[in-house]
């Protein structure tokens, strides 16, 4: 296939919200596919329209269209784990008290029930605490920012 | 409108959207909280900010007061906004959140309290001079022997009542005396089981009633106006299917004198924010039945006919503004109805949740829908079944039923079932084009027309 039709049609991906992209032409057919992200919810959507359908190109494709009704802000990838999410609305605070270490660092080893962090809501505090045990690969809040039922906080591996 | 920068939206779908409409179309911003379930709702897409409160049950994420004041708290907004159903009339949560330092958009949580207990309720409104159906005058006693005597002094048939339900919901009707005492067990372990309350009362049960109730709006100044009548008597399970305003028959005299009696009811409890007085309306008379301290779903009927935008003189009178009308400047035009259109099999009432494939909304003179719907919209079977409220308006009762019906027609939605073949087959009923017909009407004719089948 022509390199230059496959970079017109990861032009045309990009564009697009689409996340998959397969052309069938005669015996050659190309895939494009994105990278699979994982998105965070987000707290500030942008108005949003429902999927509108992509520009039709002139040879027959079959498209996936995107996976989500909302398209991301910011699209993080985020390293495999279990996903601690936050079971509650309120402010994320990754230390016990301003002066303090935070509770964990990357690449801390945890253990289950041990508490990673505080959220606070009305004025109580409240101890977030590790499900498994295991190694932190990411920390996805940070000190001070609101944070919403069933937001990504921690990876654990 | 300095004073109130931002306000959440403590409902979701159409009254949420609802409410957005109102504050972006005055310069608010918004926050929608919602549930897992709801992330792609209309409003949290068009919202300035949308907080995740919780999972998908009620229980933890719309009633969940917690989550809703501190979403409030960690977005600096400054008022909640309850909607109707949910938390709107439940006065701990308007306390808390007027504790917690933020507006509550609604009444104060004495008064919620003061009309969310139907015995007390009725009790003022007596003492504010409202007619209300003859009845115990209070909770019914444990004695059984009383409770003969109240009976009979009321005189069968009679209906037994939860003083902590409302909504059609913790009700008994009693035909003969011999069948009261097992009635009111039941009631009573019911209202209890449901409401945590097992206090009843008992009230005439009228024969040939229409449901029609009183819109009014308050200030924190001393100011109070009713904006005429709805007829709600469309119902189906004590739920409403279609309303309307004016009510057919109803002078403009009556109209004047029982909405003088809710504006002094208003001002005699200081009552703040919209409301509304339900009324049984039988041989001519009105007699209260309960007060609805929220924005109700038929809203739209009485903006049509008057022309006043009910949501937003919620947020003016909670910010502490003098009404905008005062009751000579509020006039009626022509007549209005409303389809409510929920996500069920139009025979069988069973729930319809799906995937909405093809979305169209009626338009026109006259036509105004009020929907959070949209192609590819998914319907969850979490909630409650009404997606979209299709509103007619017309000089007359016959154009609006004719716009609606050309209305119905038009809309296109497909994926799930609904209950438009119900409204159109309604919308072609000799006694509903007739009007005027009493609460049992719509279940009477159901009745005939699974018979006939």
């Amino acid at each position: 296939m022509d390199i230059r039709k496959v970079k017109k049609l990861i032009e045309l991906l990009e564009e697009s919200n689409l996340t998959e992209l397969e052309i069938v032409e005669g015996e050659e057919s190309v895939r494009l596919s994105r990278s699979s992200n994982f998105a965070a919810p987000q707290q500030l959507p942008q108005a949003v329209t429902p999927a509108p359908a992509a520009a039709a190109p002139a040879m027959p494709v079959s498209m996936a269209p995107a996976a989500a009704a909302e398209p991301t802000v910011e699209e993080e990838s985020v390293p495999e784990g279990e996903i601690l999410r936050s079971p509650m609305v309120g402010t994320f605070y990754s230390a016990p008290s301003p002066d303090a270490d935070p509770f964990v660092a990357l690449g801390q080893k945890v253990s289950e029930g041990e508490t990673l962090c505080i959220i606070e809501a009305m004025k109580m505090f409240n101890q977030i605490e590790a499900e498994v045990s295991g190694t932190v690969v990411a920390i996805l809040a940070e000190t001070g920012q609101p944070v919403e039922f069933d937001q990504p906080l921690f990876v654990i591996r | 409108m300095a004073a109130l920068e931002k306000i959440v939206i403590a409902n979701r779908g159409e009254i949420a959207l609802r409410i957005l409409r109102a504050c972006h179309s005055m310069g608010i911003k918004t926050v929608a909280v919602h549930s897992t379930v709801d992330r792609n709702l209309k409003h949290v897409a068009m919202a300035d900010e949308s907080v995740c409160i919780g999972p998908a049950p009620a229980r933890e994420s719309y009633l969940n007061i917690p989550a809703i004041i501190a979403a409030t708290e960690v977005t600096d907004a400054v008022a909640i906004h309850p909607g109707y159903g949910f938390l709107a009339e439940n006065a701990d949560f308007a306390e808390r959140v007027e504790k917690s330092g933020f507006i509550f958009i609604g009444p104060r949580p004495e008064t919620i309290r003061l009309m969310g207990d139907k015995v007390s309720a009725i009790k003022a409104m007596q003492e504010a001079g409202v007619p209300c159906v003859p009845g115990s005058d209070g909770p019914l006693p444990a004695d059984a022997k009383e409770c003969l005597e109240i009976g009979r002094r009321v005189g069968y048939p009679v209906i037994i009542k939860a003083s902590a339900g409302g909504g059609g919901r913790g009700m008994r009707v009693v035909h003969t005396e011999a069948h009261l005492s097992n009635a009111l067990q039941l009631t009573r372990q019911e209202a209890h089981s449901t409401f945590g309350d097992a206090t009843v009362y008992l009230e005439k049960y009228l024969e040939n009633p229409r449901h029609i109730e009183i819109q009014v709006m308050a200030d924190q100044h001393g100011n109070a106006v009713h904006f005429g009548e709805r007829d709600c008597s469309t119902q189906r399970r004590h739920q409403k299917v279609i309303e309307e305003a004016p009510a057919p028959g109803i002078s403009q005299q009556q109209r004047d004198e029982i909405g003088a009696v809710c504006v002094e009811a208003c001002l005699r409890i200081a009552y703040r924010g919209a409301g509304t007085f339900e009324f049984l309306y039988d041989n001519g008379r009105f007699y209260f039945i309960e007060m609805n301290t929220r924005i109700q779903v038929e809203h739209p009927v009485t903006e049509r006919i008057t022309g006043a935008d009910l949501v937003r003189e919620q947020i003016l009178v909670a910010v502490g503004e003098k009404l905008s009308y005062r009751q000579q400047d509020i006039q009626f035009r022509g007549h209005a109805i409303e389809c409510r259109i929920n996500a069920e099999d139009p025979d069988s009432f069973m729930p319809s949740p799906g995937l909405i494939q093809g979305f169209h909304a009626p338009g026109g003179p006259g036509i105004r829908m009020d929907s959070h719907i949209y192609d590819g919209y998914r319907v969850p079977p979490n909630y409650d079944s009404m997606i979209a409220k299709v509103i007619s308006h017309g000089q007359d009762r016959d154009m609006a039923i004719a716009r609606m019906r050309v209305a119905l027609d038009e809309i296109v939605l497909n994926g799930i079932k609904t209950n438009i073949p119900l409204h159109k087959w309604l919308l072609r009923d000799p006694g509903f084009l007739r009007g005027g017909f009493n609460i049992h009407y719509l279940e009477k004719r159901l009745v005939e027309k699974a018979r006939a089948v």
